[in-house]
């Protein structure tokens, strides 16, 4: 809707129920008599008494001239808005209205705050801008009977991933469309399987289902850019029968501003953020790409990882995964995707030096999967905090744990050639091989999260490596 | 009511209506709705047609929309809906 325009002339918005407003009533009615005066009154059009007053009960004024406090005075020119001063100050007063002898018989206070405007009031203000910016939302509006459950009907409509969601209300899509800069009709993606556009709008209605705060919406935006690619391969990712989804491992300062949590039960249940982001990147899938279990969705048993699987890392010592990945440094807000399954628990209480754990970790990396098959998947090793410092203390970087972990990971070809150990399952036979690594070149990567206490890391196994799989994707967090 | 409204987050490309459900074999039983579209003597014509499924095993219930000249109202429909298994829409003049 567009702004209602100003009339020319001094313009005052103010409401009965401010101290301040009731104080300078006088001064308007003093102003009434000399000049052109158009009162809006935000809660009472009988006030001010006795002076002609437009009723703004709806706010649109307000709402449109972004009134943030009253009394506002506003001066009005030919070409709309000249000056204005909020609250009450006798010299601002005189000086806007060009009234030098303003308010002289009356005796009233040099200045007084004013109080704030009904249209910036937070029970009101997501229903104001539903109702004044509501035209900026181009998505089909769906009726329900009132005596509906919009709860059961979103399960009805087959948008939930099994878990309640919160309804997509245009008051509630508007405030997720605060948390970004883009407009709600830019296309984001291409998403996956029906290759349907993803609007910024498509992806805050994701949000907004999967419970998302505004200030989680740059951080769904990103991670729908980053899997929505032929590198990533959501489509592979989504139809393949392996029990696999988007894992988000996110980092930089933005994290603890959203409330992330990289330590204690880093990869857990209750977090709203990592959850809700998570969450609404596969919400999207589902509901908009039409990616549903049993339908373009074939996994064999699926994992649950795949409602919602999304972390932070710790700052340090050794930079994070994006930076480790690409140019970007650890004070940008990144996130790599990786297509990987449910995290397993690599334990080793005893080892106090990195030779000794690097043996642990690389016994357990080579089991991915299957002991025999070598190359063809990534996977990401979270180190928990107590494995950290057994390396830092040894003096190895990131660069040096890899190195270490791959140089215990080649594996001797007699052993994982099919056939050997009375198991078919292996690399084929024929090759003439000494050996084969278990991963190939980056496909080994390293995150840190977790809590304090515990000797302890985590596994996330990936999908199909290369061109003919999933590459992992890092993104800037774009705002 | 606002919260009554939702945004479509799907790709629009079905209809927004839920689909009709498969005809049943018999109305033995059943619960059948008659929907008055408000034209004239459409009362009449539902009259007979109720006495008629009654006397073959049917429950009635007899609804009405406003006016023919527009949609049965949300309400209205998630009412036949909720209440019967079946339902006639009549058209008289």
């Amino acid at each position: 809707m567009a702004a209602p325009p100003l009339p020319e002339g001094l313009v005052a918005v103010v409401k009965r129920d401010c101290e301040t407003c009731r104080t300078v009533a006088p001064v308007l009615a003093e102003l009434a008599e000399v000049t052109s005066l158009t009162i809006y009154s935000q809660d009472d059009p009988a006030f001010p008494e006795g002076l002609e007053v437009t009723d703004d009960r709806d706010l649109s004024v307000s709402w449109h001239h972004d009134i943030e406090t009253v009394p506002t005075l506003i001066r009005v020119g030919a070409n709309g808005e000249e000056a204005r001063t909020v609250g009450w100050s006798l010299q601002q007063w005189r000086a806007l209205a060009g009234i030098d002898q303003l308010a002289e018989n009356l005796s009233l206070p040099e200045q007084r705050p004013g109080c704030g405007s009904m249209s910036v009031d937070p029970d009101l203000v997501d229903t104001l801008r539903a109702r004044h910016s509501g035209s900026l939302l181009r998505s089909r509006h769906l009726d329900l009977a009132e005596a509906e459950d919009e709860f059961e009907y979103m399960h009805r409509m087959g948008w939930s991933d099994g878990l309640p969601l919160v309804p997509p209300t245009a008051e509630r899509v508007l405030a997720m469309l605060e948390g970004t800069s883009r407009p709600p009709d830019e296309v984001v993606a291409i998403v996956p399987p029906d290759l349907v556009q993803a609007t910024v709008e498509k992806i805050a209605i994701s949000a907004v289902m999967a419970g998302c705060l505004p200030e989680h919406l740059p951080w769904v935006i990103t991670a729908v850019e980053a899997v929505c690619n032929d590198e990533f391969n959501m489509h592979g990712l989504l139809a393949t029968t392996m029990p696999v989804g988007p894992v988000i491992v996110c980092s930089g300062p933005g994290t603890s501003r959203i409330g992330m949590n990289p330590g204690v039960n880093a990869l857990g249940q209750g977090n709203r953020a990592s959850l809700s982001i998570g969450r609404a990147l596969q919400l999207l899938v589902r509901n908009l790409g039409g990616g549903r279990p049993g339908g373009v969705d074939r996994a064999t048993h699926g994992n649950p990882g795949k409602l919602s699987f999304c972390f932070a890392e710790h700052p340090g010592p050794f930079g994070s995964l994006a930076s480790s990945r690409s140019d970007i440094d650890e004070s940008t807000d990144a996130i790599t995707v990786f297509a990987g399954e449910g995290p397993r628990c690599i334990v080793d209480q005893l080892s106090r030096t990195p030779e000794s754990l690097a043996g642990t970790l690389a016994e357990n990396l080579r089991s991915m999967h299957h002991h025999k098959l070598a190359l063809a998947f990534d996977a990401i090793l979270v180190l928990g905090p107590e494995h950290v410092r057994v390396f830092t203390e040894g003096g190895w970087d990131r660069t040096r744990i890899v190195a270490e972990l791959e140089a215990r990971l080649q594996l001797p070809y007699a052993e994982i050639v099919r056939g050997a150990g009375g198991i078919a399952e292996g690399i084929p036979d024929g090759l003439g091989l000494e050996s084969l690594p278990k991963f190939s070149p980056g496909g080994l990567m390293l995150a840190h999260a977790g809590g304090g206490a515990g000797l302890f890391s985590m596994l996330i196994a990936g999908w199909v490596n290369g061109d003919s799989g999933s590459r992992p994707v890092t993104r800037a967090v774009q705002y | 009511m606002a919260s009554k409204v939702l945004l479509d987050p799907t790709a629009e490309s079905t209809p927004a209506e839920r689909q009709r459900i498969t005809r049943p074999e018999s109305l033995d039983g059943l619960t059948v709705g008659l929907l008055d579209i408000s034209k004239p003597r459409g009362n009449v014509f539902l009259d007979r047609i109720a006495e008629h499924l009654e006397r073959r095993g049917a429950t009635v219930r007899r609804y009405r929309k406003p006016t023919f000249a527009k949609p049965a109202p949300v309400d209205l429909r998630h009412e036949i809906a909720d209440q019967c298994h079946v339902v006639i829409e009549a058209l008289a003049d």
